[in-house]
């Protein structure tokens, strides 16, 4: 199994204290991770050594600059087995690459009526996009629901997966729940009634071995800074035919051919979606913290979280009055939401806090998803490559105190 | 482990509000959330004959800051003019809950005021009803 003190030693942040004397823990890795310094040292080096603009300059620098740019575009295509490069498109985040397809691909594609598959377990980045352009195009966004243990309702799929609807988009792991989607079903049953199928892999990248050839979904996308890299930067992915027939999103240096004052013909695939200069240090960034999870091995990376949270969930569901949201760990990726009797979220996480324990407490950007459980907001404890047992346990005394705090 | 933001006042508060609760025909009631984290607040205010006012009642879910706010607010504005409520400084406020807040947790302490000012403001100034005459 992964070594978590070998792993511990990677992140500078680490040794951070939360307080005068406190030492930080880290429980809000799904809401952005923190960075080992090997990526930290590849994105200095990079400003160090050969910064410059890319696809433009003849000189080395720049040739290095492109280089160190295109090289870190295929590492992450191996990484999730891309069929090619050019089949990765840089963006800013996971919420780029959404509007990217919601925008370039369903102007173009959909028409009144069409319908739009979410489901209702997503983050608002899978589903405000759809939202906006069914408004526009005069097409229906439906939802599959989600059952009691925070699962997907398989059964009512079929009623809601008709020929009607152009494109399927659904999280591979939900960011509150936690639940591993099957994917690869998924996409299936979308392409037998010839929607195309995407995939958010916000949650999945950073946690799972990836391969989108296996899931033949038609796009996903996922953000750099929930898996070891910066901020700025994020992936989509989308298959070279489709991303072949669609416009632009945005337009600008880069992304086109020739222009002329009468018009412009596009760049091909993929700076055709890449306008103006790009997050150059950020996708250097990004290819070196790929390389770092590869390095650990993305099954040992998945093996260690569904150790620490079968170790927290049980923990977590011995404290009176907690309510744990979400599956078993089985089916689970490395996130544990819940609610405390009389006890607010915000309350919950103020009161972790002077222990040093950061976990998130809101919404976490699913709405739809707290109104349907009629609660408004949930604590949230998620898990990395660095949490301990003793985390954990510090955690769950922590939750006891707050308890007290509250005279519960 | 320094909790000070949980003093007694707040968790009193929290289990046992203040003027908790709906009023028959008030003058106004108005509702709000803090999108950032879903929290709800409803304040109904009624005016008495000389425009002050006499009766006052919110509901609401939330946070024990925004709770104890709402009641440490709702308790202070009896007998206050429409336009004193009107200005209510978000500043006194803070100092009547008196602990120290984040700015994070600041947003869900003035959530109360916000949705009384909102409410304020959203009906007619009955004194200029009174001076304007049209
Ligand atoms: C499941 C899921 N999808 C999408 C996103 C959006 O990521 P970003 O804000 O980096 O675009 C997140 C981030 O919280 C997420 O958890």
């Amino acid at each position: 199994m992964l070594d978590v003190t070998k792993t511990r030693a990677d992140f500078p942040i680490l040794q951070v204290e939360a307080h005068p004397g406190v030492p930080l823990i880290f429980l809000d890795s799904a809401a952005s991770s923190q960075k080992p310094e090997v990526v930290i040292a590849a994105m200095d080096a990079y400003y160090r050594q050969m910064h410059a603009n890319v696809h433009r300059g003849i000189y080395a620098l720049s040739e290095a600059a492109t280089n160190a740019y295109e090289g870190a575009r295929a590492k992450i295509a191996r990484f999730i087995n891309a069929a090619e490069p050019a089949e990765l498109i840089f963006v800013r985040n996971a919420t780029e690459g959404f509007n990217l397809v919601a925008f370039a691909w369903g102007r173009a594609n959909l028409q009144p009526g069409d319908e739009i598959l979410l489901t209702e377990m997503e983050h608002h980045a899978n589903l405000v996009p759809w939202q906006m352009v069914a408004a526009e195009k005069g097409a229906v966004v439906k939802y599959v629901p989600f059952l009691p243990d925070g699962t997907l309702d398989m059964a009512a799929l079929p009623g809601l997966l008709t020929e009607r609807v152009k494109i399927f988009s659904f999280t591979a792991v939900s960011n509150v729940f936690g639940t591993v989607n099957p994917v690869k079903q998924l996409v299936q049953m979308a392409h037998e009634v010839g929607a195309l199928a995407m995939v958010d892999a916000a949650q999945a990248a950073p946690h799972l071995p990836m391969d989108v050839q296996d899931w033949e979904c038609d796009f996903t996308a996922f953000s750099s800074h929930k898996m070891c890299g910066p901020t700025g930067i994020g992936i989509l992915y989308g298959r070279r035919a489709l991303l072949e027939t669609m416009p632009p999103f945005m337009g600008g240096g880069d992304m086109i051919r020739r222009v002329t004052l009468a018009g412009s013909t596009w760049n091909e695939l993929p700076w055709k979606f890449e306008a103006g200069t790009p997050a150059i240090a950020e996708a250097v960034g990004l290819g070196t913290a790929v390389e770092y999870l590869t390095g650990l091995g993305m099954d040992e990376v998945h093996a260690y979280e569904q150790y620490i949270t079968t170790y927290a969930l049980e923990a977590l569901s011995e404290i009176d009055g907690l309510t744990l949201l979400g599956p078993s760990a089985q089916q689970r990726g490395g996130v544990a939401a819940f609610t405390m009797h009389g006890l607010h979220p915000h309350d919950i996480a103020e009161i972790v806090d002077k222990d040093g324990i950061a976990i998130r407490a809101g919404h976490h950007c699913a709405m739809p998803l707290h109104h349907k459980l009629s609660i408004n907001a949930s604590a949230r404890a998620s898990f990395y490559i660095h949490t301990t047992t003793e985390e954990v346990d510090k955690l769950v005394m922590s939750l006891h105190r707050a308890k007290k705090v509250f005279r519960l | 482990m320094d909790d000070s933001i949980y003093r007694e006042q707040i968790i009193d508060l929290y289990e046992n509000p203040l003027n908790y609760g709906e009023l028959d025909a008030p003058d106004w009631s108005y509702e709000e959330d803090n999108p950032l984290c879903g929290d709800v607040v409803r304040i109904e205010v009624k005016l008495g004959a000389d425009g002050r006012v006499t009766e006052v009642a919110w509901r609401g879910d939330g946070c024990a800051i925004s709770q104890a706010s709402a009641s440490i607010l709702t308790e202070e504005i009896k007998g206050l003019t429409l336009d004193e409520v009107r200005h209510f400084d978000k500043d006194r406020l803070l100092e009547l809950i008196g602990v120290p807040l984040s700015m994070a947790r600041v947003k869900c302490a003035l959530l109360s005021l916000k949705v009384l000012k909102a409410g304020a403001y959203g009906i007619p100034d009955p004194t200029h009803m009174r001076e304007g005459g049209s």
